[in-house]
């Protein structure tokens, strides 16, 4: 079968072997993904249900397991709207922007040793500048649509992700200094040795910071003014309807396991094993991040939203000051004889 | 299927389509939010430039630092400005001399730097390929920080200099601002904003009402 396509494309048989070798990746990483998204969905409704004392959703399926493909057929069958008022071509390409950057980001995630699709070493900037390009969904979405709502929810997400992109990256650089690569799979292996030589003890205060700016990053709750149903229905998106609106959601939930997804590789280990008497294995890495998605539905069932100037105040004035404290605490222990600490 | 093209230098010439045509529709588009746009999209096609030129560090940092911040925050002030387009194009033939002018005057510059006898192939020569494993960002940080400590540090107190002045310039005390201490806020107590009142929670009606009701309805 192998020669038969070999002799088929001759000499340009490594570039064709390639791409389709890349593109099958591609579909590998894609595919599951789409289905922790949806399932992501039915997850939020259940959780929160039931810390709300409800049995959540329970119709479709046993135990709503069919939730989200029901809830998938009906927002396909559901018309686009395109205001008349609104900027069409932009209009369709907000929800675009939006997903784009939250699937392209995961090229460079690891999920276990070599087991990447591509291996750079710059990973952690390029993941950090994909998930900034994300606010142009936005953006775009609230000024195409024409409405003042949608503009003024994508003001706040505007402000509010460039803000926080801050405090995030500074808290990227804290891990890249105790790691001293920027690759993820470098960052993973530095942290070997079980429970207590992860990153997440040395850079305690960088990962609480990391971890609720990402909260922030993804616009969800208590963080989610750009939505804001109580003041402005529901922002960016409350033009958008059937797919269009959908695809916003995807890429929400996209993003939602991708910083979960980093914040394991980065501060809890990756696919290390906790204790030595256990194999290093991908399910580690899946439960950690089930274990961070979790934090993000209890936030939601939790905290009331937060007020716009406290949201700013939150991220200048307290995270960023203590991400910069915390990178001079690092440097400065990394020339003291305690400076294995924080390897 | 490319005869004699090798694949980079097709990529390459698509960019730089994509570069220019983005380039000229950032002056040409008639509305400011569509320039920005498209200003956009000239950052991020230079991008992929730079990374066919295995300079990936610079290339997504210039993603990360202009599409991703720089204008994020363009945009959110064109698209608040109501602008009049006619009135942006009323002096525009007055203009064009003294513009195309400088225009001529810059390309001409560029030309006679950037021209071959300066930078041909011949002359600078392509760099060697790097190996798979050399990492330009670690590099540039080496250089960074002991070849070029004193102009990295000047440009740093150049920029923390230039924030102090943006925010200084900015911060006034306007008399009509509606602004809170945050911190008095969370300082607050429960005693400062609630009163508990002890109050019996049932209420013996009086005798004689019970007496005066009974006499109404009879």
């Amino acid at each position: 079968m192998m020669d038969f396509f070999a002799q088929l494309f001759g000499s340009y048989w490594p570039e064709v072997s390639l791409t389709a070798w890349t593109l099958i990746k591609i579909v590998a990483i894609v595919a599951p993904l789409m289905g922790a998204i949806a399932y992501l969905t039915l997850a939020e409704r259940k959780v929160i249900g039931f810390m709300q004392v409800r049995i959540g959703p329970n119709r479709v399926g046993y135990f709503g397991l069919l939730q989200p493909i029901a809830d998938g057929l009906k927002l396909f069958t559901k018309e686009i709207i395109i205001p008349s008022a609104s900027n069409k071509f932009l209009f369709l390409l907000g929800p675009v922007l939006a997903i784009a950057p939250a699937f392209a980001a995961w090229a460079v995630v690891p999920f276990d040793l070599n087991m990447v699709l591509a291996d750079i070493d710059a990973a952690l900037l390029y993941i950090l500048a994909m998930t900034s390009v994300g606010v142009y969904g936005v953006i775009i979405a609230g000024w195409a649509s024409n409405s003042k709502y949608a503009f003024l929810g994508s003001l706040r997400s505007a402000a509010q992700i460039v803000s926080y992109e801050i405090a995030m990256g500074f808290a990227l650089v804290g891990v890249l200094m105790a790691a001293g690569s920027l690759n993820l799979g470098k960052i993973v292996m530095a942290q070997q040795g079980g429970f207590w030589q992860w990153y997440w003890l040395p850079l305690l205060p960088l990962f609480l910071v990391y971890f609720i700016s990402a909260v922030a990053e993804t616009n969800r709750a208590p963080f989610d003014v750009a939505e804001g149903e109580s003041e402005i229905v529901a922002g960016f998106h409350v033009e958008y309807s059937g797919m269009a609106f959908a695809v916003f959601f995807l890429a929400e939930y996209a993003n939602i396991i991708l910083v979960c997804m980093l914040a394991a590789l980065m501060f809890l280990g990756g696919w290390l094993s906790p204790v030595p008497f256990l194999p290093d294995s991908f399910l580690w890495l899946l439960a950690k991040v089930a274990f961070l998605i979790f934090f993000f539905l209890w936030f939601r069932a939790t905290f009331p939203r937060y007020r716009y100037d406290q949201i700013m105040r939150l991220g200048w004035k307290v995270f960023i000051p203590i991400t910069l404290v915390w990178i001079i605490v690092i440097g400065a222990m990394m020339q003291t004889p305690w400076a294995h600490l924080f390897h | 299927m490319f005869e004699g093209m090798v694949f980079q230098d097709f990529v390459f010439y698509t960019f730089a389509a994509i570069l220019l045509f983005a380039g000229l529709r950032v002056i040409t588009a008639r509305n400011p939010v569509h320039a920005a746009l498209f200003l956009v999209l000239a950052f991020f096609t230079a991008a992929g430039i730079w990374l066919l030129l295995e300079a990936e560090f610079l290339a997504i940092v210039l993603v990360l630092v202009y599409v991703g911040a720089v204008m994020v925050l363009f945009l959110f002030v064109v698209m608040m400005l109501d602008i009049n387009l006619d009135r942006l194009r009323e002096g525009f033939w007055d203009y064009l001399p003294m513009a195309g002018f400088i225009g001529v005057l810059m390309a001409a510059e560029m030309v006679m730097i950037l021209g071959s006898k300066n930078f041909g192939v011949d002359r600078v020569g392509a760099p060697p390929p790097k190996p798979a494993d050399y990492s330009n960002t670690a590099e540039l940080g080496r250089v960074l920080y002991s070849d070029y400590l004193l102009t990295f540090e000047l440009a740093a107190v150049v920029l923390l200099v230039a924030i102090v002045a943006a925010i200084a310039l900015t911060l006034r005390d306007r008399k009509d601002s509606k602004f809170i201490n945050p911190a008095d806020q969370v300082k607050v107590k429960r005693a400062d904003r609630v009163r508990m009142v002890s109050m019996p929670s049932f209420k013996e009606p009086p005798a004689d009402d019970a007496a005066n009701n009974t006499k109404d309805q009879a």
